[in-house]
């Protein structure tokens, strides 16, 4: 039984070291880009930067800092994440609850995917259309509305995911003391799945953030902090798309700087809500 | 013998049962129960709604022109009222292939790798990881194109694809930059590959570990086996995951408009430029209300977009879900 | 004895918890081994030691020595297909290749490269077949997928891959636990025609199929073996209270 170098094993040999290679790849990749955004964006990186709004125009004012873009994102992603919550959770729970095996059930789910598979472009287009007939003009509202949309199949798919997996004994117990499904759903599969459930909330979170497409129609961009719904909203994707290609260095760095807190926040929800989800396994029943 | 007398509610407040009573829960419960039927029901709604509204709003120009001309027109200057439409239709396609044939090999391996070979360990830090990857906003994958792959392209992988391939006319581009398809494929594969990763994962593990031990048990190697079994189980979910990788490559926006050119040629090499359908999009957007037709023209690519899009991914999320759902884990 | 195979000093470990304490054991040639014991006692990990499927399982190791004829089947330099080519497994249910009768048959042989044309390949598959008592009931729909056949069917085919790779001895984990008990007489029948020619090791959970098949008995508990010895000896007079304690806990 001694080893000889038969030709599977001469194959099986190289096939691990292609193997080997694609992960390098992949993982490097990851390495790559990352150093890209810090080493360009960390010397941006100021105090002023993050806490003033660019003066003298944003494609061209050579003072000032990304406030307009950073508290943009906030609120464009939070009133978009907030908004897709109240129709996510509502369909998550009613896909469990009542129609989980059922053919409508399918065509909800197969929705949802097909949703999910749509680009933001496509959203930013249908959000414009949709603000064109409402006679509304570029504004936060408009692109809260946009990323709503662009984050409910999101986050519903997410939620779905994780409450179907929910253990079935918990749910029948709950129903043979007598309570209505509507009371199973509220208390029971909302505690359990409550890491699961925040997990999903951040995952639309970090997708709307990022996303430029679906804001670039629909939200607009300014060099201010909007007070109302109706005014334009920067946002952090855009700072760095409108700025990078500009031919000040000044303005490029704001580009860079937008790049690097984009990229922190939303590596922060990742790895964060990985953390929290670990955190709030506390109230599950395993 | 005497009932003793139970103690029945002690929620009794003057005599009256404070408690809701079955029949208010049970209201209750088919109230909330239709309004999240009709939330539910939003998602058809919604996918209906939006491939409409497009197509409203893509009609005006279909009344002047005919689609045919529309697609196949080479020509796009919409202040005369051209719209060709056929060098964004193909710049978009040789992204899009550019980015899959680059990304399936390394993909389908790792995926392979992380089922068959890897050990749990590895599998831990591989998950974070490609989360992070499939985190990272668009256009930050946009600045690393511009600034880490197209001076590649430029200064690297032009000379060397002329001087060893210049024969071949798909490796030669008088484009003198390094923006062009390539750069475009390359941002656009590392997008997609945590995707075309994650979902072959899924498929793969589906196989049940006894057919692979059935293999094994007789001497063969795990590629052996791999070839033998796992792939001819898997093939309809390998492909179909592939098949989704390249529709988000089809609908990928900002990176690809970064680096990609942007300038309105049909390519006959991967080292032109190209400007893909959605960057036609977001970058005229501004001007779309000014001139006739221009609107109607824009919207109308997002609705070729989203028709392609559906098509492909209706298909191939049906054949996921019937894979995933027969054999499980 | 004539042993085909000598375990010494043998550990396993799941992680960090012990399955395996300390054997040391001989199986002889040519004669049906069978491994009993109640639930959880190592008999399949000790079985699964001996084709070297143990490390297919993440996190586990193993220390002491398999020797099959004297060689080491855990040598650095041994090729553990070639270990697997030698020491057959026929497994708890029969698990059929997606591919047809024919060439379930013929995979193993096609993977080491065993014969040189179609006629030879052939006539291999119809003898294997024959061996395992399924050529007749096949014979007219060879090309047929395997998953077409019974369960039975299944494993009497599993049987036939399994032996056309030409092993010298075939393990059983549980051979017809799954199979009703007309297929599982089939099976066992098999085996005994089959240890004519091969070292057979078997585990199973039943005792009756143990005292039907066994010449020699492995009888184990709580990851040691308690007793080794004939089958006629350990039945009749068992020298340990746990033997003792399990054949008549049967009755």
């Amino acid at each position: 039984m001694k080893k000889y170098w038969h030709r599977r094993h001469i194959v099986e040999a190289i096939i691990k070291g292609l193997m080997l290679v694609s992960f390098i790849i992949v993982a490097g990749s990851l390495g790559l880009i990352l150093w890209t955004v810090v080493s360009r964006g960390l010397p941006a990186l100021t105090w002023s930067m993050v806490t003033q709004t660019p003066k003298g125009g944003f494609y061209l004012g050579k003072e000032g800092g990304i406030l307009n873009a950073i508290i943009g994102s906030l609120y464009l992603a939070g009133g978009g994440t907030l908004i897709a919550l109240i129709f996510s959770l509502p369909i998550a729970l009613y896909l469990k609850t009542y129609i989980s095996d059922s053919k409508w059930g399918g065509y909800v789910r197969l929705s949802l995917d097909v949703l999910w598979g749509i680009p933001s472009i496509v959203y930013g287009a249908f959000g414009f259309t949709l603000m064109l007939s409402l006679g509304l003009r570029a504004s936060l509202l408009g692109g809260i509305i946009a990323l709503a949309l662009l984050e409910i199949p999101i986050m519903t798919r997410a939620m779905d995911e994780v409450i179907r997996r929910m253990p079935v004994d918990l749910e029948q117990a709950a129903l043979a003391l007598g309570s209505t499904r509507l009371e199973v759903a509220a208390r029971v599969v909302t505690r359990q799945m409550l890491p699961g459930i925040v997990t999903a909330i951040l995952l639309a979170f970090g997708r709307g953030i990022g996303d430029a497409a679906a804001v670039l129609f629909t939200s607009g961009f300014t060099d201010r902090i909007p007070v109302s719904l109706m005014q334009p909203a920067a946002s952090l994707p855009l700072a760095v798309f409108f700025q990078l290609g500009m031919p000040y260095p000044e303005v490029q760095k704001r580009a860079y700087a937008s790049a690097l807190v984009l990229t922190i926040i939303v590596l922060a929800i990742s790895l964060g809500s990985r953390w929290l989800a670990g955190r709030l396994s506390k109230y599950v029943m395993k | 013998m005497s009932k003793q007398e139970i103690p029945v509610s002690l929620n009794k407040k003057e005599g009256r049962d404070v408690r809701p009573s079955l029949a208010s829960r049970r209201r209750q419960d088919q109230a909330t129960g239709r309004t999240f039927f009709v939330i539910t029901v939003l998602p058809i709604v919604l996918v209906v709604v939006i491939t409409i509204a497009l197509a409203m709003r893509f009609w005006p120009i279909l009344k002047e022109y005919s689609l045919w001309e529309l697609v196949s027109g080479a020509v796009w200057k919409p202040g005369q009222g051209k719209f060709g439409f056929w060098p964004f239709i193909s710049g978009t396609f040789w992204v899009t292939i550019v980015g899959v044939v680059l990304a399936v090999p390394p993909c389908i391996l790792t995926s392979l790798y992380l089922s068959e070979y890897a050990h749990n360990s590895t599998r831990e830090v591989m998950k974070p990881l490609l989360d992070l990857l499939a985190a990272i906003p668009s256009v930050v994958y946009g600045v690393w194109g511009v600034i880490a792959i197209v001076p590649l392209v430029e200064s690297t992988l032009k000379p060397f694809f002329a001087k060893y391939l210049g024969f071949i006319p798909f490796f030669v581009s008088k484009n003198p930059t390094g923006y062009g398809i390539l750069s475009g494929g390359i941002v656009l594969a590392v997008m997609i590959a945590p995707f075309i990763i994650a979902v072959t994962y899924e498929v793969l593990v589906t196989v049940s570990q006894g057919l692979r031990e059935a293999s094994l048990a007789i001497g063969a190697t795990q590629w052996q086996t791999i070839r033998a079994i796992v792939i001819p189980q898997t093939l309809p979910g390998i492909i179909a995951s592939v098949v989704l990788g390249a529709t988000r490559a089809l609908g990928e926006t900002m990176a690809v408009l970064m680096v990609v050119g942007n300038v309105p040629q049909v390519p006959k090499s991967i080292f032109d430029t190209a400007y893909p359908l959605p960057a036609l999009i977001a970058n005229n957007y501004g001007e779309m209300m000014s001139i006739p037709l221009y609107d109607a023209a824009l919207l109308g690519a997002a609705f070729m977009l989203l028709v392609v899009i559906l098509i492909f991914n209706i298909s191939s999320t049906l054949v996921l879900q019937r894979m995933l759902v027969r054999r499980p884990r | 004895m004539d042993a085909h195979i000598q375990i010494q000093n043998l550990n396993a470990y799941y992680d960090n918890i012990q399955a395996l304490m300390d054997i040391n054991i001989e199986i002889p040639r040519k004669q049906i081994t069978v491994i009993m014991g109640p639930s959880g006692c190592g008999k399949t990990t000790l079985l699964k030691t001996f084709n070297r499927f143990l490390e297919l399982t993440d996190g586990t190791k193993i220390t002491g020595e398999v020797l099959v004829d004297g060689h080491n089947i855990y040598d650095r330099d041994v090729d553990v297909t070639e270990v697997r080519k030698c020491i057959g497994l026929l497994a708890q249910r029969p698990f059929p290749l997606p591919m047809s009768i024919y060439e379930n048959v013929a995979y193993g042989m096609h993977i080491h490269q065993m014969k040189n044309n179609r006629d030879e390949y052939r006539a291999a598959v119809k003898h294997y077949l024959e061996v395992a008592g399924l050529y007749d009931e096949v014979k007219h729909r060879l090309m047929s997928p395997a998953t077409s056949l019974s369960l039975g069917q299944q494993q009497r085919l599993c049987l036939a891959r399994g032996l056309a790779v030409e092993p010298e001895i075939i393990l059983g984990d549980e051979p017809t636990s799954a199979l009703d008990p007309i297929s599982s007489q089939n099976i066992e029948k098999r085996l005994l025609d089959l240890k004519q020619d091969y070292t057979i090791v078997i585990v199973t959970h039943t005792l009756r199929q143990a005292k039907r098949l066994a010449d020699y008995v492995i009888y184990m508990y709580m990851g040691e073996v308690a007793e080794a010895g004939p089958a006629k000896e350990v039945f009749n007079n068992p020298r340990h209270e746990r033997t003792r304690a399990y054949l008549e806990g049967h009755i």
